[in-house]
């Protein structure tokens, strides 16, 4: 049997250790009409290698693009391999939660040097051990925000990622918060300052503004935060293109208090959305209010250095009801690997943001000059909004093995025609011509028709 | 050890880029930072730093892990490949749902085989987490209420026996909480609970079988109870693993529940995370389920997103989609045999346990366990010795300690899961082991006092840890 | 177990807190006997000034490494000032509950209430049945 090594003689000698005839005496609590002894609907058990000859077949099922401009949450990055390779060692992958410190001080340590990677990212003072991933990191900051004001409404941009905004609602309404969305500006991309004034009242827990938002633009923080601290509220800061944060100025320098996001921009597939990990970092005066777990630095017995979970008095298994979240796993293993994707490229995340930036930009330029124009007007990060695009051109770049982009009439009925188009380092000068190439010959089809 | 920034030498970083093809900016003034702290260190001093830490630390693979009401069973490594196939790994979220058959397919399959497991008709693969799963679930129970209009229901009753995560996750969801004792036996306390029941219940969360390790043996009595108040049954499935392929939960009057795909389904738990949760519950729950949902037509496969009385979406994408790959390649690997043997071993290796240890160590219930053995230290405290010494002391034996100080109901509580995973000659020797630290409480109890002795750091210091936080490192790499 | 102190010049409420009354203005703290069951205080969340007190409900929050514990205010009334040294030292509670560690005081509140409350004596007899 997998995964079951007793030999019958094994089950013999321990049935008589216990004293027992069967192994169904032991379960003389549950109600002999619950007990399950009939077969389970269910096939027989596969080898391995079967195992692996069915799995595959499904996985193929999925297509795979050669060249992938879809962004909008997660994102195509290279990824070194010795990233991948020490991200799965064992000893980290089939640990668990270090709460034993002897014998766990490895995986503290990386936890240490990942919050500190978080917090000089972020330029914010403090992070927990990281979070499940960014939209359900969004939805527990709104409970975070309302914990600290004593308040109960939160403001959201509605540039902000559109799962993210669904999971905020359903913790808001677990919670009994109230949320309400304030409109973007239709030229520039990004929210509407005026209208955020204008809804930002004294009874504000938080505003909650993407940046780079989900169009890509780049938000105006600073304006926006010092526009939050006025009413008393919190500034939030959400962040899905991780990467950005190698470049654009930090939310510590733009006064945002709390910056929540996905980090699965540092060496982490996407794998259909997960698993990889929230971060969610925060200024001094609300670490106490973080929920999650949270390493510190101490001493051992012989004044020797050492590691610890820390200020766990916050968290769910001491303060029970009385806890802001009932989180207990965060996603250490991807946090780790994140670690160590950032200690690789250290400052040369910076160029690597950089590049990704002047590349997406040389697209979009290209594109315009073709006449597929860019939606709004305001500097973006390494996605932009295209206008005039139909579902002809991404069919004729899916037969290229291309994914062209995301259409956005889904989440916003008046950008219809438009499609949200990405360009990371993964994207190669000839992928941008293939592009190009497929988006003019639909353009001239007409022409040449007549 | 020096952090990786203590190790940074500037100038040092050799990672390469691709070759830009443009280098155009339009990044105005006060849009770009000046400064990146980031460390500067060579791939080897990488891979020397990381190897090194990973060998500070204790995982399954490293040895016994017998970490109660964590299940750490092993995790097979063929999990890992089929999540890592490039249809999966590269599988952008947002590819529509023609390009996309093959994680439609797979996530529906897992749900099928969940379903026959479980009893359960509805179910959901969305949550992250067990404590996410929990929060969905109790979610779906609040809207269930509302959607009759029984807007009075404020109360959740839970054992004085269950995780922190159930109170904090009725708190998440603004109700009160009402703690309901346990009896003698380690079970609800059926009079104490008919006390507290009223047409203000919103229902009750349960840990089956419980954190003792016992199962309830008035289950069908408590879901009884409940239901004529008009109130709900969540099972807190954390402990599913005693159960699996032995009792369906729906058929015990549960309405909705939750399960670790980390725990019960082999995916590793990763130092901490990352989880896959479940969510299954009865018909008369499934329009509140969360409102992405897989349906087949025919052959294929897509989302519908058409239910109205959905709580909403509690995680972005298809969640942790790598995760039920894992579960679901471990399904596939168990099959009808396997599955039904999984919770019968798992409570057959607890009880071997327990009936070697019993005149070594103190049983609070004396009933046949379930999956893990609850003891405490009452024979140990003459000798001036606790359940932290003792758990202490394991570490010297190559162990991973038991989890201590929990259930909060049993003084000084040790709990040991060994998972099914474990075979007759591992269990011996901790065995062993436990009864040589018996012996060594009586003769050297300093021995244990001041254990480990064999550990990187020895007792740390969590007083001054939580006094003054540091929770960063300062060393600047400019 | 140690005996705890328990001083004579203040009144005690069954949760363990101590409330001694000088003028206008009452001060409240935690019991020997208290601080000492919950082992090394950690942090302690101050309660705000201007905070509106009813007797026995919580007031602010105690935190040593492994609890949490609630402060009940001995008497309705409003804070009138918190213990901000608490803020850098909680140890005070432990090392000296009833001098620096004081928590917060109490200002406006109703004198017939110290009915409810136990003296010293009462105090001793009533920890006295909690040990098992």
């Amino acid at each position: 049997m997998p995964y079951i090594p007793h030999t019958k003689r094994d089950t013999e000698e321990m049935l008589k250790a216990i004293g027992i005839n069967q192994i169904e005496d032991l379960f003389e609590a549950v109600p002999s009409d619950l007990l399950e002894m009939n077969e389970f609907n269910l096939p027989a058990g596969f080898s391995e290698q079967e195992t692996r000859q069915h799995v595959s077949g499904i996985a193929a099922k999925n297509w795979t693009a050669e060249a992938s401009f879809l962004g909008g949450g997660f994102y195509h990055h290279y990824i070194p391999e010795h990233v991948t390779n020490l991200g799965t060692r064992s000893e980290f992958f089939t640990a668990y939660t270090p709460y034993q410190p002897e014998i766990s001080q490895g995986i503290l340590q990386a936890i240490f040097e990942y919050q500190t990677m978080i917090v000089r990212l972020t330029g914010l003072d403090a992070t927990n051990a990281s979070m499940y991933d960014g939209s359900s990191a969004t939805g527990e900051t709104c409970l975070m925000a309302a914990n600290i004001t004593d308040r109960k409404k939160i403001l959201v941009a509605r540039s902000v990622h559109p799962q993210y905004r669904e999971v905020m609602r359903t913790y808001c309404n677990g919670k009994g918060l109230i949320m309400e969305e304030v409109p973007f500006d239709m030229s520039s991309g990004q929210v509407d300052a005026a209208a955020l004034g204008s809804s930002l009242t004294e009874e504000i827990a938080g505003i909650f503004v993407q940046s780079p938002n989900f169009f890509g633009v780049v938000e105006n923080m600073k304006e926006l935060s010092d526009m939050a601290h006025e009413k008393g509220a919190v500034s939030v800061q959400i962040i899905t293109e991780a990467l950005s944060l190698g470049i654009l100025t930090p939310p510590g320098k733009n006064n945002v208090d709390i910056a929540v996001g996905e980090g699965q921009s540092f060496g982490i597939p996407v794998s259909g959305g997960g698993p990889s990990f929230g971060f969610l970092a925060c200024v001094e005066k609300y670490i106490r209010k973080l929920p999650g777990r949270i390493v510190g630095e101490t001493v051992d017995e012989d004044g020797k250095k050492a590691y610890v979970l820390t200020l766990q008095a916050r968290e769910q298994h001491i303060r029970r009801e009385k806890a802001s979240s009932n989180i207990c796993t965060n996603q250490t293993l991807f946090a780790i690997r994140a670690l160590i994707y950032l200690a690789t490229l250290g400052k040369k995340l910076r160029d690597l943001a950089l590049l990704n930036h002047s590349h997406s930009l040389a697209f979009q330029k290209m594109l315009s000059e073709k006449g597929l124009r860019r939606v709004f007007s305001k500097p973006f990060f390494n996605e932009f909004v295209v206008d005039g695009c139909d579902t002809l051109l991404l069919q004729k770049l899916k037969e290229q093995r291309i994914a062209g982009g995301l259409p956005l009439k889904r989440f916003y009925p008046e950008l219809k025609n438009s499609l949200l188009v990405c360009v990371t380092e993964m994207i190669t000068k000839d992928d941008m011509e293939k592009y190009l190439r497929e988006f003019l010959f639909i353009k001239e089809a007409p022409l040449r028709s007549a | 050890m020096q952090t990786i920034f203590e190790k940074s030498v500037l100038g040092r970083s050799q990672y390469q880029l691709p070759v830009a093809i443009a280098a155009e900016i339009e990044l105005g003034e006060g849009m770009t930072r000046s400064m990146l702290d980031l460390p500067e260190v060579s791939e080897l001093d990488i891979v020397r730093h990381y190897t090194a830490l990973s060998q500070r630390s204790f995982g399954v693979d490293t040895g016994f892990y017998p970490l109660g009401s964590c299940t750490m069973k092993y995790n097979p490594r063929i999990n890992e490949a089929m999540a890592g196939l490039k249809e999966f790994a590269q599988f952008h979220p947002w590819q529509d749902d023609a390009d996309s058959q093959g994680t439609l397919e797979l996530i529906y399959r897992t749900q099928e085989y969940l379903t026959e497991v479980t009893g359960f008709p509805g179910l959901t693969l969305e949550p992250a987490a067990g404590a996410h799963g929990e929060l969905t679930a109790v979610m779906m129970m609040k809207a269930y209420h509302l959607d009759r209009n029984d807007t009075q229901r404020r109360k959740m009753l839970i054992p004085d026996s269950a995780h922190g995560t159930n109170p904090a996750t009725a708190a998440m969801c603004g109700f009160d909480t009402v703690e309901v004792p346990s009896d003698a036996q380690g079970g609800v306390d059926l009079e104490k609970l008919k006390a507290v029941l009223d047409e203000k219940t919103v229902g009750m969360m349960l840990t089956i079988p419980n954190t003792l390790g016992l199962f309830d043996r008035n289950i069908l009595e408590i879901s009884k109870l409940l239901h004529e108040k008009g109130a709900l049954l969540y099972m807190d499935g954390a402990n599913l693993n005693a159960i699996l392929g032995a009792v369906k939960p729906a058929k015990m009057g549960v309405d909705v529940m939750h399960i670790n795909l980390h725990k019960t389904f082999s995916t590793p738990h990763g130092g901490g995370g990352p989880g896959g949760g479940f969510v299954g519950c009865v018909s008369s729950l499934v329009p509140y389920l969360p409102a992405q949902r897989i349906v087949k037509d025919g052959d294929s496969f897509r989302l519908d997103f058409s239910a109205p009385k959905s709580i909403g979406r509690v995680r972005a994408f298809y969640s942790n989609f790598g995760v039920i790959v894992r579960a679901y390649t471990y399904m596939l690997r168990l099959g009808k045999e396997g599955t039904k043997r999984i919770g019968r071993y798992a409570v057959l290796n607890a009880n071997y346990i327990k009936a070697r240890l019993k005149d070594f160590y103190n049983i609070p219930f004396q009933q046949h366990c379930m999956h893990e053995v609850v003891f405490n230290d009452e024979k140990q405290t003459q000798y001036h010795i606790t359940t932290m010494d003792i758990a202490k002391r394991l570490i010297d034996f190559g162990y991973h300690p038991p989890t201590i100080y929990f259930p909060l109901i049993v003084h000084g509580s040790l709990m040991v899961e060994p998972t099914e995973t474990e075979s007759k000659e591992t269990l011996d020797e901790f065995i062993d082991a436990m009864m040589k630290i018996a012996e060594e409480a009586k003769v050297t109890p300093e021995l244990l006092q001041r254990a480990p002795h064999s550990a990187a750091v020895k007792r740390v210091d969590s007083v001054k840890a939580a006094r003054n936080p540091v929770v960063v490192c300062n060393t600047c790499c400019t | 177990m140690r005996i705890p102190t328990i001083k004579d010049d203040r009144l005690y409420t069954k949760e363990h807190e101590w409330v001694k009354i000088e003028g206008d203005a009452a001060m409240v703290g935690i019991s020997d006997y208290a601080q000492d069951l919950l082992t090394d205080v950690v942090f302690v969340e101050l309660p705000k000034a201007g905070k509106a007190l009813e007797q026995f409900k919580p007031a602010c929050v105690v935190e040593s490494v492994k609890s949490v514990s609630d402060v009940y205010a001995p008497l309705s009334g409003t804070v009138s000032e918190a213990n901000s040294a608490l803020e850098k030292s909680p140890e005070a509670i432990n090392g000296d509950p009833y001098g620096a560690g004081w928590i917060f005081k109490i200002t406006g509140f109703k004198t017939e209430e110290t009915a409810n409350l136990m003296d010293a004596a009462a105090y001793k007899a009533f920890i006295a049945t909690l040990k098992h």
